[in-house]
C-alpha cells in the first residue's frame, strides 16, 4: 500500500506448543498509520498470534520483521524496547498494588542518581491518574488508590491507558472493549484512531462488527489458526465481513438459528401443535 | 481538588492509619509485649528481658526478611533450615580445619547460601514444580551433603573454629556481655530491604510478581531473574546466620536451623505478609519478628509452662492471618466506598 517497508511483518509464521498447530503460515503487514482488525471465532488463534508479536511467545518456523528488518524477541521487554506496547486479553493489573504502581511496572519512574534510584509515587501517581482521567473515568483521582477496588471497566481502562502512554510504534489492543460501557468503549475506539493519526501501526481483537467496521482500514481473519481472508477497507461489504466474524460461517444461517430457538422457546406448545401440518 | 488529593502528599488521617496493613502488626506486638512485661515484671523490661528477645530477633529476623520478599512474590523457601547449618559447616571447615584466614572462610560460609538460592530459583523458574516442593527437597539434599562432608572428611558432625580477635568482635560478640552484635547486622539488613522493597523501583517488580506473574513478565519485568535473585537472597542470608553462630559459639554442628524455617514464616505472617503473594511489607516483617521473640523469650521470664508459649504463638499466628484479611478488605474497600 505505501513505498514503505510495513512497521511490522510476519512471514510464513507458525506457533506450536508441542503436538497442537495454532497457528500455520501466517503472512501479515501492518504500515504507519493503520489499523489491522484482527477478526475470528473463539479459539482462531489471535491472542496467540499477538503474543508472537510480543515477545512472549517465539515463533517455532517463520519470520517476524520490523520496518524491513528481521527482529528476534526472545521476552516481551525486548519488544516493548522495540516500541510494542499491548494490551492482553487477560490480566494486565496488579489487584493488590495502587494506581500508580500497577501503572508502571516494568517502566519504573525514577528520582535520585546511580543506584540510589528512587521510585517516583508522586509522578507515577500522577501520570497515572491523568491517563485514566483522560479515559473519561474522573472518578479515579487518587494513585494510591488499590487497583482491585476499581471496577472491572475501570481496570481495563487502566490497561489500555498504560499500553497508549508506553506505546511508541505499535499499539496491540485484544478485546480491550469486552468489558466497557459505551462511552468508554468510544472512547478506546477514538483513541485507536488517534494512535493512527500519529503514526502508530495498531493491532485491533474484537468480536463487535461494529468496533471493527467503525476503525479497521485492514482485515485479517483467522479461522482455526489459518489466515482465511486479508483485505483492505472497501474490498468487500458488511456483510461478508460479518460472516467471517462468524468463522465463516453465514451470518444470516445463524440469525435463523437464533430466531429458531427464539420461538421454540417463547411459543406456548399447543401454538407450535397448531402450526404444524 | 481531585488534582490535588492525586498529586499531594498521603494524608495521615485515622482512617489512613487503620488501613495501613502495619496497623494490625503493631497492635499485636504492644498487646504481646504489654502482656509478657506484665508478668515478667521489671526483668523482663530491663536489659536482660531486652536483650533475650533482641537476640532472638535478630538471628531468625535476618532470615524472615528475604523469606518476606520471597512470599511477597509467591514463593517459598524452606531450604534456608538447611542452609543456617551448612554455612556454618563451610566456615568452621575452611577456617578450623583447613586453617584457611577468617575472610576466605567467611566468603566459602556465605557462597553455599547464594549457590543454594541460584539452585532453588532455577528448579523454580525452569520447572513448573511449586517452590514449596522444590526448596523442601534442595533442604534435604544439602543437609545430607552437610553431614556426608563433615563426616568424610572431620569424622564428626562437629567442628570447632577458634576466630581471631577482629572477626570475633564483627560478627560474634555480645555488647556489654549481654547484647549479641547481630542484633546491629539485623538493622543494617532491614535498611538494606527496606530500601530494595520501597524505596527503589525493583520493589515494584517484587509485588508485580507475586500479584500476576504472567502479567508482570507481559509488562517487562525480567521474572526468571528477578525470582533467582530473590532465592540468592534469602540463601545468602540464611548463610550470613549460619556464619555469625560459628563465630559466636566457635562450633560448627550438622544438626540445627531446623526451626528458622517455621520460625521465619511465622515472623513474616505474622507481620503481614499475604501467604498467597502481591502483599506485604519490610515494616510488617521486623514487627512479626518481633512480636515472635517477645513471645519466644517472654515464656521463661513470665516463668509460663513452655507449652503455653507454643500456644501463643499459633494463636497468635491465627489472629494475625484472620486481621490480615480484614485490613486487606478494608484497604480495597476504600476505593469503592469513598465516593
Ligand atoms: N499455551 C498454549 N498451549 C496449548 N494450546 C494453546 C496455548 N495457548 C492457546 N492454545 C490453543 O490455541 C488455540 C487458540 O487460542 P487463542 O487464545 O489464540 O484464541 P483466540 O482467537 O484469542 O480466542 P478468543 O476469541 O476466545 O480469545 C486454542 O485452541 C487454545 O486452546
Ligand atoms: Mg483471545
Amino acid at each position: 500500500m505505501s513505498a514503505q517497508p510495513a512497521i511490522i511483518e510476519l512471514q510464513n509464521v507458525d506457533k506450536s506448543f508441542g503436538p497442537i498447530d495454532v497457528l500455520m503460515d501466517i503472512s501479515l503487514k501492518v504500515h504507519a498509520g493503520e489499523v489491522l482488525c484482527l477478526l475470528g471465532d473463539n479459539g482462531a488463534g489471535k491472542s496467540t498470534l499477538i503474543k508472537t508479536l510480543c515477545g512472549v511467545y517465539t515463533p517455532t518456523r517463520g519470520k517476524m520483521l520490523m520496518d524491513g528488518k528481521e527482529v528476534h524477541f526472545a521476552r516481551p521487554r525486548d519488544a516493548q524496547e522495540a516500541g510494542i506496547s499491548t494490551v492482553h486479553q487477560f490480566g494486565g493489573t496488579f489487584p493488590l498494588m495502587s494506581i500508580g504502581r500497577s501503572f508502571f511496572v516494568g517502566v519504573e519512574p525514577t528520582k535520585g542518581w546511580g543506584p540510589f534510584k528512587r521510585f517516583d509515587r508522586k509522578t507515577a501517581n500522577a501520570i497515572a491518574v491523568q491517563a485514566v482521567q483522560d479515559f473519561g473515568i474522573t472518578r479515579i483521582d487518587d494513585g494510591d488508590r488499590l487497583v482491585g477496588g476499581l471496577s472491572g471497566g475501570e481496570r481495563q481502562s487502566l490497561a489500555i491507558a498504560r499500553a497508549v502512554h508506553f506505546g511508541a510504534r505499535v499499539l496491540i489492543l485484544d478485546e480491550p472493549t469486552a468489558a466497557l460501557g459505551v462511552k468508554q468503549a468510544s472512547h478506546v475506539l477514538r483513541i485507536v484512531n488517534e494512535a493512527k493519526k500519529r503514526g502508530l501501526a495498531v493491532i485491533f481483537i474484537t468480536h463487535q462488527v461494529m468496533h471493527a467496521l467503525a476503525v479497521g482500514d485492514h482485515f485479517a481473519v483467522l479461522i482455526r489458526g489459518r489466515l482465511a481472508a486479508n483485505f483492505m477497507k472497501g474490498e468487500k461489504s458488511r456483510e461478508e465481513i460479518t460472516d467471517l466474524m462468524a468463522g465463516g460461517e453465514d451470518m444470516a444461517t445463524l440469525e435463523a438459528q437464533i430466531a429458531g430457538a427464539d420461538t421454540e422457546l417463547h411459543s406456548p406448545a399447543h401454538a407450535r401443535a397448531a402450526a404444524k401440518p | 481538588m481531585a488534582a490535588l488529593s492525586a498529586t499531594g502528599r498521603r494524608r495521615a488521617t485515622l482512617g489512613g492509619l487503620v488501613r495501613r496493613p502495619e496497623t494490625g502488626s503493631l497492635l499485636g506486638f504492644v498487646v504481646v509485649y504489654v502482656f509478657f512485661a506484665v508478668l515478667g515484671g521489671a526483668v523482663f523490661l530491663g536489659a536482660p528481658g531486652w536483650s533475650s528477645w533482641l537476640n532472638i530477633a535478630a538471628e531468625v529476623g535476618i532470615i524472615a526478611l528475604p523469606v518476606g520478599l520471597l512470599m511477597i512474590a509467591g514463593e517459598f523457601d524452606l531450604s534456608v533450615g538447611s542452609v543456617v547449618p551448612a554455612a556454618s559447616m563451610m566456615t568452621a571447615m575452611l577456617g578450623g580445619h583447613y586453617e584457611m584466614p577468617a575472610l576466605v572462610a567467611i566468603l566459602g560460609g556465605l557462597a553455599v547460601g547464594l549457590v543454594v538460592g541460584w539452585v532453588n530459583g532455577l528448579l523454580v523458574t525452569r520447572t513448573t514444580i511449586p517452590s514449596l516442593i522444590v526448596t523442601i527437597g534442595v533442604m534435604f539434599a544439602v543437609m545430607g551433603l552437610t553431614l556426608g562432608f563433615a563426616v568424610l572428611i572431620k569424622g564428626s558432625t562437629s567442628v570447632s573454629y577458634v576466630p581471631d580477635p577482629l572477626t570475633k568482635s564483627l560478627l560474634g560478640r555480645f555488647i556489654n556481655g549481654m547484647f549479641n552484635v547481630s542484633i546491629l547486622w539485623w538493622a543494617g539488613f532491614v535498611a538494606a530491604f527496606y530500601y530494595f522493597l520501597h524505596v527503589s523501583p525493583l520493589g515494584n517488580w517484587v509485588f508485580a510478581l507475586g500479584g500476576d506473574a504472567e502479567s508482570a513478565r507481559n509488562a517487562g519485568v525480567p521474572t526468571t531473574k528477578l525470582s533467582i535473585g530473590l532465592f540468592m537472597m534469602s540463601g545468602f542470608a540464611a548463610a550470613f546466620v549460619g556464619v555469625a553462630q560459628v563465630m559466636t559459639y566457635q562450633t560448627a554442628q550438622v544438626a540445627g536451623g531446623q526451626s528458622f524455617i517455621f520460625n521465619s514464616i511465622m515472623c513474616v505472617v505474622i507481620g503481614g505478609v499475604l501467604l498467597t503473594g502481591g502483599a506485604g511489607s519490610i515494616v510488617g516483617i521486623v514487627l512479626g519478628t518481633m512480636t515472635f521473640a517477645v513471645v519466644n523469650q517472654g515464656i521463661f521470664f513470665a516463668a509460663l509452662d513452655p507449652n503455653i508459649g507454643s500456644i501463643i504463638i499459633g494463636v497468635l499466628l491465627l489472629i494475625a492471618v484472620l486481621s490480615n484479611d480484614i485490613f486487606r478488605a478494608l484497604a480495597l474497600s476504600y476505593a469503592t466506598r469513598k465516593k
